[in-house]
C-alpha cells in the first residue's frame, strides 16, 4: 500500500473514532443544543439555579423547571406556566425564550436574591421580562423559590355593552361603473416634524380622523434631494395607531436609518386611509400617567380596561412635547399581559436620554386587539 | 384579311373571362342610426359576397346582385364608423357607412362625488353625467340635463346643464342639514340617483360638567352639536385629561347618544380637560365639591 492509501485508511479511522467518541461522550453544550438536557447541570451556586431554570424555560421544559422549584407545593405546574406565558392569550403566549440574563442582588450562605431577565422573542420583537427570585439552599444544591404572581380574578358577571359599531358595504360586482363607491374617511396630518439623530433621520407627527367614520391609517414619508430626485421612502409601520376613530389622533413615526437631513430639500408625506369595520369599545383608561426624568427617563402609567371584553395585545403610544407644543419624539411600547376588565395592568415606555431634558408634557394612546377581531 | 381574322380572335380570347365574370355594384346609406333597419341595394347579375366592417362586428351575407339586401332593427348597434364591400368573382365594390347613436337617451351614467361629505361646503358635491342609448353608444347630440339634490326636508337645488360631446358636469353646494340627501340626474324620462352623505362638521364647542361618583369624578359633556345645530354622531372620540401633581390620566371615550360620559380618579386641585379632534372644550379645577 502506498502512502496515499495509508493517511485514507488513517482518516478513516479516525473520523470514526471521534463520531463514536462524541456520540458517547458528549459535550454538554452539544447536549443542550440537542435538547436532551440543560448546558448547566449542577445548581451549586444560586446564579446556577436560577441559570438552569431559565435554560429549562428556554427550552420549553416546563415540568423539569417546574420540578427543579423549591416552592413548588404552593402552586400547580399548569399555575406556573400560565404565569410565564399569560392566563389569558396574550403577546407571551405564543413567545419563545430567545435568551436571559442572571444577575446577583445579594447573598448569603443560606438563601440569596438573583435577577432573572427574561428576553421573550415575540411578534413585535423581544419584550423583556424581569423576576427578582428568592433561592435557598436545600442540602447541596440551591433551589429556586418562584415568586408567582396572582392572577386578578374578575368575578362572573355580564357587562351589558351597547357601544357603536360600523360596518362596510363597498360597491359590488352589480354596480354599474358610474356608482359611486364609499369615501375613504377624510384624514388630516396635524403637525410634522424631522428630526436628526445619531441613527438617522426620523419624521415625527400626529394625524387626525376627521371624518365621523373610523379609519385604518398609515402614513408614508418620502425624502427628496433639492434636485427632488427621491432618497429614500418610509412608512410608520407600528409606529402609529392604525384604527382611528372620529376625531381620534395618533403619532407616527417613520425611520430613515443612516440618513442626513443635510441632503434633504424636502419631504413628501402621504396619509393613506381606508374604510374598516369597526367598534367603539372597548375603552381603555390610561391612569397615573408619569414623566420620570433622565437617567432611565420614562413614562410610566396603568392601563385600565373599563370593557368587559379582555384585551389581548395593548399598544401604548406615547407623544412627547416640548414646551412650544412641538411633537420632539413618539415611542412605544406592547404590554405583554391581556388587560381584563377594570384590572390596571403598568406599562414603562423608555424615553432616550437626550431627548427626556426637552420633553415638557406627553399625549398617550392605546391600541388595542382583541381575539374576536382586531379592534 | 388573314390577318384580320388572327387580330379577331386574339382579342376575342383575351376578351373572353371579362365577359364571363359578373360585375357587381352595390348603394349603401351614407349615416343610420344604432339599431335602425335598413337596406343595402345591389347592381348587376349572379352571386356576390357582402360584407360589413365596424367596431366589434363583421357581417357577412351571400347576396343575389340585382337584388335589395335588408338588415332587420338591432342588426348594427354600435356606433362608429363602418366599411361595406361587395365582392364578386371578378370585382370588389366599397362603401363608407356611419351608424350614430340614437336620438332617444336610454341610460345616464351618474358620476357623484363624494358620496360623504360635512355640512355647509361650498361646490362640494360634483355630478357628472354620460348619456347613453340603448345600445349603450354616448349620444353627443347636446341635450339638457337637470341635476337636483334634495335634503331629507325636502328642499331642493337644481341646475340645468348642456351636455357637451355626451357629458354634463355640475357643483352643487352641501346644504346645512346633516341627512342622506338624494342628488338625482334628469334627461326625459330617463333618471339616476345617487345618496350624498351629509356629516356634521366638528363639535362647535364642547361644555363638559364634573360630578363626584363614589370614590370618582364622573365627568359628562353637553350633547356635542356642530356650528350648525348638527348633532355631532356618536362614536366620535372624546378624550377627558385630568391632570394632577405632575401626572395625568386620560381617557378617549366615544360619544354615546350624543354626549360622553367617564368616571376618573379623584384628585384634588385636579385640572379636567376634554377635548375632540383639535377642538378643545372647557376646564374644571376639581376642588372636591
Amino acid at each position: 500500500m502506498n502512502k496515499g492509501g495509508l493517511l485514507a485508511v488513517f482518516l478513516m479511522a479516525a473520523t470514526i473514532a471521534l463520531v463514536v467518541a462524541g456520540t458517547l461522550w458528549p459535550i454538554p453544550s452539544a447536549l443542550a443544543y440537542a435538547g436532551n438536557q440543560h448546558l448547566l447541570q449542577s445548581s451549586s451556586t444560586p446564579e446556577e439555579a436560577v441559570g438552569n431554570l431559565g435554560e429549562a424555560i428556554r427550552e420549553r421544559a416546563f415540568e423539569k423547571a417546574y420540578s427543579s422549584l423549591a416552592n413548588k407545593a404552593q402552586f400547580t405546574e399548569p399555575q406556573f406556566e400560565h404565569d410565564l406565558g399569560g392566563y389569558y392569550p396574550s403577546l407571551l403566549t405564543y413567545a419563545t425564550l430567545d435568551h436571559f440574563d442572571v444577575r446577583p442582588l445579594r447573598s448569603s450562605a443560606s438563601d440569596a436574591d438573583v435577577q432573572l431577565k427574561l428576553y421573550w422573542s415575540t411578534v413585535v420583537g423581544i419584550a423583556t421580562v424581569n423576576r427578582n427570585v428568592h433561592v435557598v439552599k436545600n442540602g447541596a444544591e440551591w433551589q429556586v423559590v418562584w415568586p408567582i404572581e396572582k392572577q386578578p380574578v374578575v368575578p362572573p358577571q355580564v357587562i351589558p355593552v351597547n357601544y357603536l359599531r360600523w360596518d362596510v358595504i363597498y360597491r359590488g360586482a352589480g354596480d354599474d361603473w358610474g356608482t359611486q363607491d364609499v369615501e375613504a374617511p377624510h384624514v388630516r396630518i396635524v403637525d410634522m416634524h424631522p428630526v436628526q439623530r445619531a441613527d438617522g433621520v426620523f419624521i415625527l407627527g400626529e394625524l387626525l380622523n376627521e371624518d365621523v367614520v373610523p379609519a385604518y391609517v398609515s402614513v408614508s414619508a418620502t425624502l427628496l434631494a433639492k434636485d427632488q430626485s427621491t432618497i429614500a421612502t418610509g412608512s410608520s409601520f407600528d409606529k402609529i395607531s392604525h384604527l382611528l376613530l372620529p376625531k381620534q389622533v395618533t403619532p407616527f413615526l417613520i425611520r430613515f436609518p443612516d440618513r442626513s437631513l443635510s441632503g434633504v430639500g424636502s419631504i413628501r408625506m402621504t396619509p393613506f386611509s381606508t374604510l374598516i369595520s369597526a367598534s367603539a369599545d372597548p375603552v381603555i383608561e390610561i391612569d397615573d400617567e408619569h414623566l420620570s426624568p433622565a437617567p432611565d427617563a420614562s413614562l410610566s402609567g396603568q392601563l385600565i380596561n373599563q370593557s368587559g371584553q379582555t384585551v389581548n395585545v395593548a399598544h401604548v403610544l406615547g407623544t412627547f412635547y416640548d414646551k412650544s407644543g412641538n411633537v420632539v419624539w413618539v415611542a412605544d411600547r406592547y404590554v405583554d399581559t391581556a388587560l381584563l376588565p377594570q384590572t390596571p395592568v403598568p406599562f414603562n415606555i423608555h424615553i432616550p436620554e437626550d431627548l427626556a431634558r426637552k420633553i415638557s408634557t406627553q399625549r398617550t394612546i392605546v391600541a388595542s386587539y382583541s381575539e374576536v377581531g382586531a379592534l | 384579311m388573314k390577318s384580320k381574322l388572327t387580330f379577331l380572335a386574339c382579342t376575342l380570347l383575351i376578351a373572353a373571362p371579362g365577359l364571363l365574370s359578373q360585375d357587381g355594384h352595390l348603394q349603401a346609406p351614407k349615416s343610420i342610426a344604432a339599431g335602425n333597419g335598413f337596406s343595402i341595394q345591389t347592381s348587376g347579375s349572379g352571386k356576390a359576397t357582402l360584407y360589413i366592417v365596424g367596431p366589434n362586428q363583421v357581417l357577412k351575407r351571400e347576396v343575389e346582385l340585382g337584388q335589395p339586401v335588408p338588415f332587420a332593427s338591432g342588426t348594427l348597434h354600435n356606433a362608429g364608423h363602418y366599411l361595406v364591400i361587395l365582392k364578386t368573382d371578378g370585382s370588389v365594390d366599397k362603401r363608407e357607412l356611419d351608424v350614430t347613436a340614437a336620438s332617444n337617451a336610454s341610460e345616464l351614467t351618474f358620476l357623484a362625488r363624494p358620496s360623504r361629505l360635512p355640512v355647509g361646503l361650498h361646490d362640494g358635491i360634483t355630478g357628472a353625467v354620460y348619456v347613453f342609448d340603448a345600445y349603450k353608444n354616448l349620444i353627443t347630440v347636446p341635450a339638457s340635463v337637470s341635476f337636483e339634490l334634495t335634503n331629507p326636508a325636502g328642499a331642493a337645488q337644481t341646475r340645468v346643464v348642456q351636455t357637451h360631446n355626451g357629458a354634463a358636469f355640475t357643483a352643487m353646494d352641501s346644504t346645512q342639514q346633516q341627512g342622506a340627501d338624494k342628488f338625482t340626474a334628469r334627461l326625459g324620462d330617463v333618471t339616476n340617483t345617487r345618496i350624498v352623505g351629509q356629516v356634521p362638521g366638528d363639535p362647535c364647542g364642547i361644555k363638559m360638567s364634573a360630578k363626584p361618583s363614589g370614590q370618582q369624578i364622573q365627568l359628562v359633556t353637553e350633547p356635542l352639536r356642530d356650528c350648525s345645530g348638527n348633532a355631532v354622531p356618536d362614536g366620535t372620540i372624546v378624550t377627558f385629561t385630568e391632570t394632577y401633581d405632575g401626572a395625568e390620566t386620560t381617557v378617549d371615550v366615544p360619544l354615546k347618544r350624543g354626549i360622553a360620559q367617564v368616571d376618573m380618579p379623584v384628585h384634588h386641585g385636579a385640572l379636567l380637560t376634554a377635548a375632540s379632534g383639535v377642538v378643545l372644550g372647557n376646564q374644571i379645577r376639581w376642588e372636591g365639591q
